[in-house]
């Protein structure tokens, strides 16, 4: 934590170590994203062959009828999915944050594992239960003689989109409804509110920077994605024409880099826009403690539905889980319900090189999350709490890295940190600390988010409460902002550590050896073959079973540590 | 954390320097195809140890264009010659004489190893048809034999492939169809097969994948991937079509490589007998370039040396299918792969009234059908057109273009829509006609 805490009392000085700490995170964000993503996709601004500056390739991708379907397309998917996310996450939300409800962790910590679906497995184990002749498909085919496109075309994408990224959603709006104090609830109940008009005009509205937040990453996420429309062949979306032109073997294609500068300058404004939404309004609240809102005791009939209603969330939700816990286990599954037979042999199969993998995959993605949780710190403690100029541009810096695409960043990276040696003349961009950067600037954007809901939640009278009472910039931040802001960062931390572990497109430009690889690479490696299949599921169901543990425990972390603030109140 | 992230650095620095007998290579295999060479290599060369960098083919491309000011790679091992050919063409390739005897000039009619020597065959490649059984027999669809037989209507929405933009091997199956069938013809042929796609993956594995887990019927797929699905226990078949073309998958060594002796190591045990009879593993199910090890193949793996089949593989020209490789991804992508539904609809129709045709003796409605394929096969491209330099070289950047990629393909999937649109409406008239 620090670059949070900042020098010495006097007024002069203070404002010298917020610029100091302005410009280091600018700094690492130009070194690390700016100028990398820069050296690729200056490309669009270039004329094929010669080089030489021109626009002309954004009017030809105005002017190009399947770029502009692909624009729409996209779109549309990303608005269907902030839909269907919130109708999969609010009740989760809800019920496990406003009600007494056993396993309420257990819930967040399974709702939360959508997200932490490694690449290409979770897609091969939808479409084995889901697609055209997937499990569900076959029985109802056998038993109703109809199939149910569910992985067919753009409603497919949504589904699968749906089902991906809900998790944005639930964890930033329990964190939102934990840090509701419950006097406000009870305030509106004295003035006699109650049931849904309660949560319309109390709850929702004190949880609406977490929802934003969460719905901001889920339509911009969805909007750059390439993995899951590429495997559902689904082509015409911007991401995949990005990503389709800037991998083709030796050509220099400008259009591809064109798509990359739009898909940066729509996130920037998705981000700018659910941040505009939250302009003027202020959701902070002074109280604090007592754990968010009271929880109030199910009856019977209550309980059942709520139940009904979590069970079959989960289920959809962690469908591809039980899919992928399947092939780990089948011996061959084709064309049938169910695996033809079940064996041990593919973890046995992984087993012996998994725990290098385990270990590589801790390793970077946790410093990944750390250093995401410091920075995102630092850039929400400046945008809202200091008028520094140009505070805006750092968050709006780091929210377009969730639009470069992970090929762009690798390549990026190689061109300009390869010629930079040590001494002994390792090229800089080998050593694992590059991809640790690589996935700690791919997934800033989530941290930045979590981090920033939180903070906008705390009411700034606070600090300036403990300034008056003498505490200066450094203590109040550590003795006040940080406490509150807990469940946030570790928010934060846990979203960029379970995503950084699954991460697979930058690190496959810059992993250097087996023994430096995370699993996801471990598992790309299987996954190219038949015979493959298996034991890369196998690696998955580890890669899913490590960070869930770590999810839960962090989850753990978070009441606990909720829970002893309201003690100490 | 911090302690072990410097214990990692740490490692890392000292796994450069220490282990001078370190052979890396990059790869676009899959770990079951490079874990057994590299342990019989290692075996057999005992001190030098084998890095393998996984990389799809694009990647590893890209990262060697990227890390050639200070290369740390000595080889590149993968399947699709043009990515050689890229290669050799930057300067990324360093020429050397393998020392193992007995390599065949060519495969096919296919020269083994790059005529400058830059990069070596390894293993032969045929090109083919894979299909699920359970699914064929559960859609009561017969196997197919030709290219030919996947356009019947009875593979309508069945069949898949991998975008040959996306795919080398793909690539080389579209080119060996243009070349055995001429431009017009193989075009024609390349659409009615079209129609019946269900889907056009981005990755060469994507087709076998979808073949093997039963989500499509048909796959136009390299062999190997049917081989080593088949001994892998999948309910999956494969068959070379009698226009079709073997081509050998290559090794090279990187240009100013880190351990050049140990490269050329590698390569010399590759090709060896002994390296050689490592690509007959259930897994790999390559079939080898040194005809000295087939007498031990395992039972349904071809000798693409001895069987008849493949002496009356066309012969393939190089030099054209380089010279037109971008124009022809990209006219199958504008053509095909993104104007699939519309494509999918015009052959649909078409299938439905030349069903409705049998037995009926309707000259009208047999023209509207014929105008109908004829829609579909046309090209906004001739075979001159698609070599000439004013089109060419607005692909390859070239100073004779005389338009734009992006407006190229503007004008060829425009063209391709009015066409598959009016091919519907035409057929559904000669429908309507015999009903």
């Amino acid at each position: 934590m620090a670059d949070i805490s900042l020098p010495q009392a006097k007024a002069g000085r203070r404002v010298s170590g917020l610029v100091l700490l302005m410009l280091g995170i600018a700094a690492f964000l130009a070194i690390f994203l700016l100028i990398p993503a820069g050296t690729v996709i200056y490309v669009a601004f270039t004329e094929k062959g010669t080089g030489a500056f021109t626009l002309v390739n954004f009017v030809d991708f105005f002017s190009n009828d399947l770029f502009k379907r692909s624009f729409a397309n996209s779109l549309y998917v990303s608005a269907m999915s902030v839909v269907w996310a919130s109708i999969f996450a609010l009740p989760l939300a809800v019920i496990t944050t406003r009600f007494e409800f056993r396993g309420s962790v257990l819930i967040q910590t399974l709702g939360f594992l959508p997200l932490i679906m490694p690449p290409f497995v979770g897609a091969v184990a939808m479409q084995l239960l889901f697609g055209r002749n997937g499990t569900v498909n076959l029985l109802l085919e056998q038993n109703f003689g109809i199939r149910l496109p569910f992985m067919e075309g753009l409603n497919g994408v949504i589904f699968v989109q749906s089902l991906h990224y809900f998790p944005f959603i639930l964890i930033n709006v329990s964190n939102s409804l934990r840090q509701i104090d419950s006097s406000m609830e009870e305030a509106a109940q004295n003035l006699g509110s109650s049931g849904f008009r309660l949560f319309r005009k109390i709850v929702f509205p004190l949880a609406m920077p977490g929802y934003l937040a969460g719905a901001a990453l889920v339509f911009v996420k969805v909007f750059d994605d390439l993995a899951t429309p590429l495997l559902l062949n689904v082509k015409d979306m911007l991401a995949p024409q990005a990503y389709l032109r800037v991998t083709s073997i030796g050509l220099t294609d400008p259009m591809g880099y064109v798509i990359a500068s739009i898909l940066i300058a729509v996130s920037i404004f998705a981000m700018w826009g659910s941040v505009a939404i939250m302009k003027g309004r202020d959701y902070s609240t002074v109280q604090r403690g007592g754990g968010g809102l009271a929880r109030r005791k199910l009856n019977r009939g209550e309980a059942v539905l709520a139940y009904g209603v979590v069970g079959l969330v989960l289920l959809l939700v962690l469908s591809p889980h039980i899919g992928l816990l399947l092939l780990s286990f089948a011996t061959i599954w084709s064309f049938s319900p169910m695996p033809d037979g079940y064996t041990l042999a593919h973890y046995g199969r992984v087993i012996g090189e998994s725990s290098i993998y385990i270990r590589n995959t801790l390793v970077y993605a946790s410093t990944a999350g750390l250093i995401d949780v410091v920075i995102g710190g630092g850039i929400a403690y400046l945008v809202l709490r200091t008028k520094l100029f140009g505070r805006q541009w750092l968050d709006w810096a780091a929210s377009a890295a969730l639009a470069v695409p992970g090929v762009v960043l690798g390549i990026g990276y190689l061109r300009t940190f390869y010629d930079v040696t040590l001494p002994d003349g390792t090229p800089l961009a080998t050593l694992p600390i590059m991809v640790i950067l690589a996935l700690a600037i791919r997934r800033l954007p989530y941290a930045l988010r979590a981090v920033f809901a939180a903070m906008q939640q705390i009411s700034v009278s606070l600090e300036e409460a403990a300034e008056n009472l003498g505490a200066n910039k450094s203590r109040t931040v550590r003795r006040i902002v940080l406490p509150l802001m807990l469940g946030g960062l570790l928010a934060g931390f846990v979203t960029s550590f379970a995503t950084a572990a699954v991460e697979l497109s930058a690190t496959l430009m810059l992993i250097q050896s087996t023994s430096e690889a995370p699993i996801a690479y471990g598992l790309y490696m299987f996954m190219q073959s038949p015979a493959g299949r298996g034991p890369g599921a196998a690696l998955g169901v580890i890669a899913v079973i490590l960070v869930a543990v770590c999810t839960f425990v962090s989850h753990i972390v978070i009441e606990r540590s909720q829970k002893s603030l309201g003690m100490k109140k | 954390m911090k302690k072990s992230l410097l214990a990692l650095t740490v490692a890392t620095l000292l796994s450069t320097t220490a282990m001078a007998q370190q052979v890396t290579v990059v790869t676009s295999f899959s770990k079951d195809v490079t874990d057994p060479i590299k342990a019989a290599f290692e075996a057999s060369n005992p001190g030098m140890t084998l890095e393998v960098q996984n990389k799809s083919t694009s990647s590893g491309v890209v990262y060697l264009e990227e890390t050639r000011s200070n290369n740390q790679t000595d080889l590149f091992w993968a399947s699709a010659p043009d990515a050689f050919v890229t290669l050799k063409d930057q300067g990324l390739l360093y020429p050397f004489r393998p020392n193992v005897e007995g390599i065949p000039e060519t495969v096919g009619s296919y020269h083994v190893n790059d005529q400058d020597g830059y990069f070596f065959g390894f293993a032969a490649s045929g090109y083919g048809m894979m299909w699920n059984t359970r699914y064929l027999d559960a859609n009561g669809i017969e196997a197919p034999a030709e290219w030919d037989d996947l356009t019947e209507a009875q593979y309508h929405d069945h069949v898949v492939i991998a975008a040959p933009s996306r795919s080398g091997t793909t690539h080389l199956t579209v080119e060996t169809i243009l070349q055995g069938e001429g431009w017009d013809g193989g075009w024609k042929l390349l659409k009615l097969i079209g129609g019946n796609f269900q889907q056009v993956t981005d990755r060469s594995f994507g087709v076998p994948d979808a073949v093997n887990s039963g989500q499509a019927g048909v796959g136009i797929v390299i062999d190997f991937f049917g081989f080593s699905a088949r001994a892998s226990g999948f309910p999956v078949d494969f068959a070379y079509p009698s226009v079709t073309t073997v081509v050998p998958a290559n090794i090279g060594v990187v240009t100013n490589p880190p351990n050049l002796a140990g490269a050329e190591a590698f390569v010399n045990f590759l090709l060896s007998e002994e390296g050689q009879l490592v690509l007959f593993d259930p897994a790999i199910q390559r079939l080898p370039i040194n005809p000295a090890v087939y007498d031990r193949a395992p039972e349904g793996l071809p000798n693409p040396f001895e069987d008849a089949q493949f002496a009356s593989m066309m012969t393939f020209d190089g030099n054209l299918s380089s010279q037109r490789s971008a124009v022809v991804d990209a006219l199958f992508d504008q053509t095909i792969t993104f104007q699939l539904e519309n494509l999918r609809a015009a052959i649909g129709a078409i299938q439905a009234a030349e069903a409705a045709a049998i037995g009926m003796d309707n000259a009208e409605a047999q023209a509207l059908i014929d105008e109908a394929i004829g829609l579909v096969a046309a090209l906004p491209v001739d075979a001159t057109a698609a070599i000439s330099p004013d089109i060419v070289d607005a692909f390859e950047g070239g100073e004779q273009a005389s338009a734009r990629q992006s407006q190229l393909e503007q004008e060829w999937a425009t063209f391709a829509q009015t066409n598959y649109a009016q091919a519907k409406e035409k057929a559904e008239a000669a429908l309507a006609l015999l009903s």
